[in-house]
């Protein structure tokens, strides 16, 4: 007998830990199986790119850190880069790992340096070699009007480009996953650079955080990476989550002007019992699936359907068997597509050939919003027209759990509509299911 | 090497010092083969003695009897065992299973498991119990109709409520009873075109949505506010001229009782619903507060939660369903009724929605909660939810000092008999969640606990519910077992990261294969042709 009571296996110089699935000898990691994880496996990839600014204006109420005078202004207000410390917080949840966990890391502030101090050894990728430092280069900018920084500036000026440069290599190095930290400008970055060719987990530490990508905290983020690449595989799925950015400049002056750029596949922590029962990859889509159902069968004929943004009415598109805009809104009727990717013109025009009209929305982004985030082109006047009664919101169940409770929101940008919005929906989580849920401003 | 004496000692100390009164625990544990893996071609258990001449003289071979196309052309592929290998096989596993009564059910939140009496199993062993046929002249059974119909008398005391049915063979079966009688009602009203909405809220039970869905009605859920509670706004905005009824819990997952329950059942009524709460566990409100008294129009009791029957995989269930004089032409049939002093089956119900169950229903266990109820006598039973409420709240102030643990809603507000608590903060701290603490727990002789039903609105929840049963030194125990493990994920994190130790299996780590119906398999059938990849015999 070579099994021992431990529900560990010997054999030579390997071993098997009961559970695990997987054969460790002689620095290699052979998973049992076929397919993706067949085979002789290296050890885990996991990318880490840190931008070092990301959140300075926050904590000087400049709401966003994009534009160089922002970041002088924010420093010179004494805000404390506090993105490095964030990603460091994440990686140490991931120190017990260094021996399981390849990092590839940006090179120095945007991620090294904080692997280092959680105790990895990490592969950098690319070099800030010769740059100058933020201090260097705004006095180079401002010429000598500029203020002395002091300490504050001495940090070496990274770009928005080497971010994007890094996630590029580390996609093509092999990354497994890459962690970020910052906010949704980064977020938008990396996006551009790998879509969903690679998930991708955000640490928290911009001061936009309207995308959907963010773990809570940054040890959250941390666990989540121990459970996908580590730990428990299974017990993580990939969900395609919504990128936003807004408009800073606007944002600054009171008016919000958020898009939504694209997707990005983010690991998904789930309970494992919670799974076995009714959660999971197959659960998810299953769900969304029984909303579109739902949604499908009660579609009017001679009626236009104004399809909103985002993964979830996508479903209710392929249901019909139609393209659809991911980050647009398309129009549909008597199961026929009408338009794709419609703006607002396009929609009051064609609800000027409809007497019956009704809107489908999901919640876009990490905060919930229905109106007024990546959907703009169905504006008041769209709403107005179609009639607050004639909004059918969408979401599966997990989604609505996922606001932790906050309500739903509308920012139309007409504050009487908001108000007319406001209150109690019954949102479609199901086939014959739904949910009251509540309707913020 | 085995422990000295003095090491014993040393160690004992050691597990006083961390929390007083934690066990020294280890399961037996056994490499056994699945029973389908074992014996030998010609192994056999007994031996059936063959007909003798005579008799087959007389009628022929027993196998001429089976009509032809009914008779299968190869034996089954069963194991082929003696009788010792078989026992042994089977004590193995009992062995290394944690049962009812060797471990603190306390963890089993929602679940109401409290001691049942061995003495009533006495009762439903008993010959005259026993041997009854379920089709017997009900003039033979006055007996077990005597039983049923008093043990539906004191039930409609307890609620308030006018007639009953102990047919449903099990709670979410009882519920499933309650979105049947309602389509009759409204369909008898010429009502049921209009009406197909059915509301319930996050925090009761799954099956007070999953059954009027197969009852073929729409399902609306309404969240909590921030008093834990159903949103009453958000219950109004629910409720429309669609609106069939309401099927909701009080208290609900979280313990908390909602002071205001008549308010949303006047709302109901209002717009022309019915009203019916799941009572499945009634142990906080035991001989307190009634149904009827709220304005429900319906509920229902779990005979094996709150009255004793054993419950789960331990034994059969018992639904017991409640009704006002409203809904009572609608139960199923037949009702047992009395007349002068006899008991009779009635099936003369034309409005009724027939049979839900065979027979009478799990009747062992309405015997087994006869018994109880007259045991326990009407001050015993309001007792029960005194005693439960008070271990539950001296159990949450314990818990309550534990790192990590956090009570989610309604702070400063008292639960009832249990608690939804959460170990967010444990999560946050050390990456241990309710899993992580679960599978450590066990390690300490304590049943792991109930996490909480789908979905998880409170995050890495974990329920436990001490009821009545359990004395103080059982709820020292528990809360001990949560502080030790707490403190473990702090400061020897290792332990827990690698726990159960001293379980007979260790984590369940691959557990997406039950989410992939090409890789799960729950028989031997299956198993064969999925993990070990052979074929069946034809």
């Amino acid at each position: 007998m070579w099994r021992e009571g431990d529900g560990v296996w010997r054999e030579g110089g390997g071993v098997w830990r009961e559970g695990d699935g997987v054969w460790r000898e002689d620095g290699h990691v052979w998973r049992e199986g076929s397919g993706r994880h067949g085979g002789d496996v290296p050890v885990k990839k996991l990318g880490v790119i840190v931008n070092p600014v990301a959140g300075v204006g926050g904590r000087v109420g400049l709401k966003g850190s994009d534009g160089a005078d922002i970041v002088h202004r924010a420093l010179e207000l004494g805000a404390v880069r506090d993105a490095p410390r964030r990603a460091r917080l994440a990686l140490e949840r991931l120190t017990r790992l260094r021996d399981e966990i390849e990092i590839l890391a940006a090179p120095g502030e945007m991620g090294a340096d904080e692997a280092r101090a959680a105790g990895f050894a990490p592969t950098v990728v690319g070099s800030l070699a010769g740059r100058q430092t933020y201090a260097a280069a705004e006095r180079e900018r401002l010429g000598t009007a500029g203020p002395d920084l002091g300490a504050a500036g001495e940090f070496t000026l990274t770009t928005a480009a080497d971010s994007e440069q890094a996630a590029r290599a580390m996609a093509a190095a092999g990354a497994d996953l890459i962690l970020f930290a910052g906010g949704d400008g980064t977020a938008r970055t990396i996006c551009t650079a790998v879509g969903t060719s690679v998930p991708v987990i955000g640490v928290p530490a911009g001061v936009k955080i309207h995308s959907a990508v963010y773990a809570t905290t940054p040890a959250a983020a941390g666990d989540v990476v121990a459970l996908y690449l580590h730990d428990r595989p299974g017990a993580v799925q990939l969900r395609e989550a919504e990128v936003m950015d807004i408009d800073e400049e606007a944002f600054r002056e009171d008016r919000v002007s958020a898009r939504l750029y694209g997707f990005m596949a983010v690991p998904v922590a789930r309970g494992l019992t919670q799974s076995a029962k009714a959660g999971g990859v197959a659960g998810e889509q299953r769900a969304l699936l029984d909303v579109a159902t739902d949604v499908v069968a009660v579609m009017e004929p001679g009626c236009l359907y104004i399809v909103g943004p985002g993964t979830t009415t996508r479903t209710i598109m392929e249901r019909l068997g139609l393209p659809k805009t991911l980050l647009g809104v398309d129009l549909v009727a008597d199961g026929a597509l009408v338009a794709a990717d419609a703006t607002e013109g396009d929609l009051l025009r064609a609800l000027e050939r409809y007497a019956c009209a009704r809107i489908v929305v999901t919640a876009i982004g990490g905060q919930g919003h229905v109106f007024g985030r990546g959907n703009q082109q169905i504006s008041p006047a769209v709403i107005r027209r179609v009639g607050r009664e004639h909004v059918v919101v969408v979401a599966t169940q997990t989604k609505l759990l996922s606001l932790e409770g906050r309500p739903l929101l509308v920012d139309t940008g007409d504050p009487e509509l908001d108000a007319e919005l406001s209150g109690y929906v019954k949102v479609v989580t199901g086939l014959g299911e739904k949910m009251v849920y509540k309707v913020g401003v | 090497m085995s422990e000295t004496p003095q090491e014993k000692v040393a160690r004992l100390a050691r597990l006083r010092r961390d929390g007083g009164v934690l066990r020294d625990y280890r399961s037996p544990r056994y490499d056994e083969p699945f029973i389908m893996e074992q014996g030998a071609p010609g192994e056999r258990g007994v031996f059936v003695p063959l007909a003798e001449d005579g008799v087959k003289k007389a009628v022929g071979e027993a196998a001429d009897y089976i009509p032809e196309g009914m008779a299968r052309a190869a034996a089954p592929v069963l194991p082929e065992m003696s009788q010792h290998q078989v026992l042994r096989h089977y004590l193995r596993y009992s062995q290394m299973t944690l049962g009812m009564d060797l471990g603190s059910d306390i963890s089993e939140g929602t679940c109401t498991m409290k001691y049942s009496p061995k003495l009533h199993e006495e009762l439903v062993r008993y010959h005259r119990a026993a041997d009854l046929h379920p089709w017997q002249d009900e003039d033979t059974l006055q007996g077990l109709l005597e039983i049923v119909y008093e043990t539906g008398q004191y039930l409609k005391e307890i609620s308030g409520m006018d007639g009953f049915t102990l047919q449903p063979g099990g709670g979410s079966h009882a519920v499933y009873t309650n979105a049947c009688v309602m389509r009759r009602y409204f369909e008898a009203r010429g009502e049921l075109g209009q009406r197909d909405e059915m509301i319930t809220t996050i925090f009761s039970h799954p099956c007070d949505a999953a059954t009027p869905k197969v009852a073929g009605f729409k399902v609306i859920t309404v969240m909590p506010d921030e008093n834990g509670y159903p949103d009453l706004e958000a219950f109004k905005a629910a409720v429309s001229e669609r609106t069939v009824g309401c099927m909701i819990t009080n208290p609900e997952d979280t313990g908390i009782y909602n002071p205001q329950i008549d308010k949303y059942v006047e709302v109901l009524h209002d717009a022309g619903a019915l009203a019916f709460t799941d009572q499945a566990n009634a142990n906080g409100i035991l001989g307190i507060a009634r149904a009827r008294d709220a304005g429900f129009d319906a509920c229902h009791f779990n005979l094996h939660k709150t009255f004793s029957s054993p419950h789960g995989c331990e034994g059969p269930a018992s639904g017991a369903y409640m009704v006002t004089e409203k809904l009572a032409p609608y139960l199923p049939v037949p009702v047992v009724t009395k007349v002068g002093e006899t008991y009779h089956l009635d099936y003369d119900r034309p409005e009724s929605i027939g049979r839900v169950r065979g027979f009478l229903g799990n009747w062992l266990c309405v015997i087994r909660a006869y018994a109880w109820i007259r045991n326990m006598g009407p001050d015993g039973l309001r007792e029960v939810a005194e005693i439960s409420v008070l271990n539950n709240n001296y159990l949450d102030r314990l818990l309550m000092a534990v790192k990590g643990v956090t009570r989610p809603y309604a702070e400063g507000h008292r639960r009832l008999d249990q608690v939804r608590y959460s170990l967010e903060e444990l999560k946050e701290d050390t990456g241990f969640g309710t899993e992580a603490v679960r599978d450590r727990m066990v390690d300490f002789g304590i049943q792991s606990y109930w996490m909480s039903h789908h979905p998880w609105v409170v995050p890495e929840p974990f329920t436990p519910e001490p009821c009545e049963t359990y004395d103080k030194r059982d709820l020292d125990e528990w809360a001990a077992t949560i502080k030790k493990v707490s403190d473990e994920a702090y400061h020897e994190p290792d332990v827990v990261r690698e726990a159960p130790h001293a379980q007979p299996i260790d984590q369940m780590r691959r557990t997406e294969a039950m989410e992939d119906p090409a890789q799960w398999a729950f028989t031997w059938r299956a198993y064969k042709k999925k993990v070990l990849g052979r074929q069946g015999p034809a």
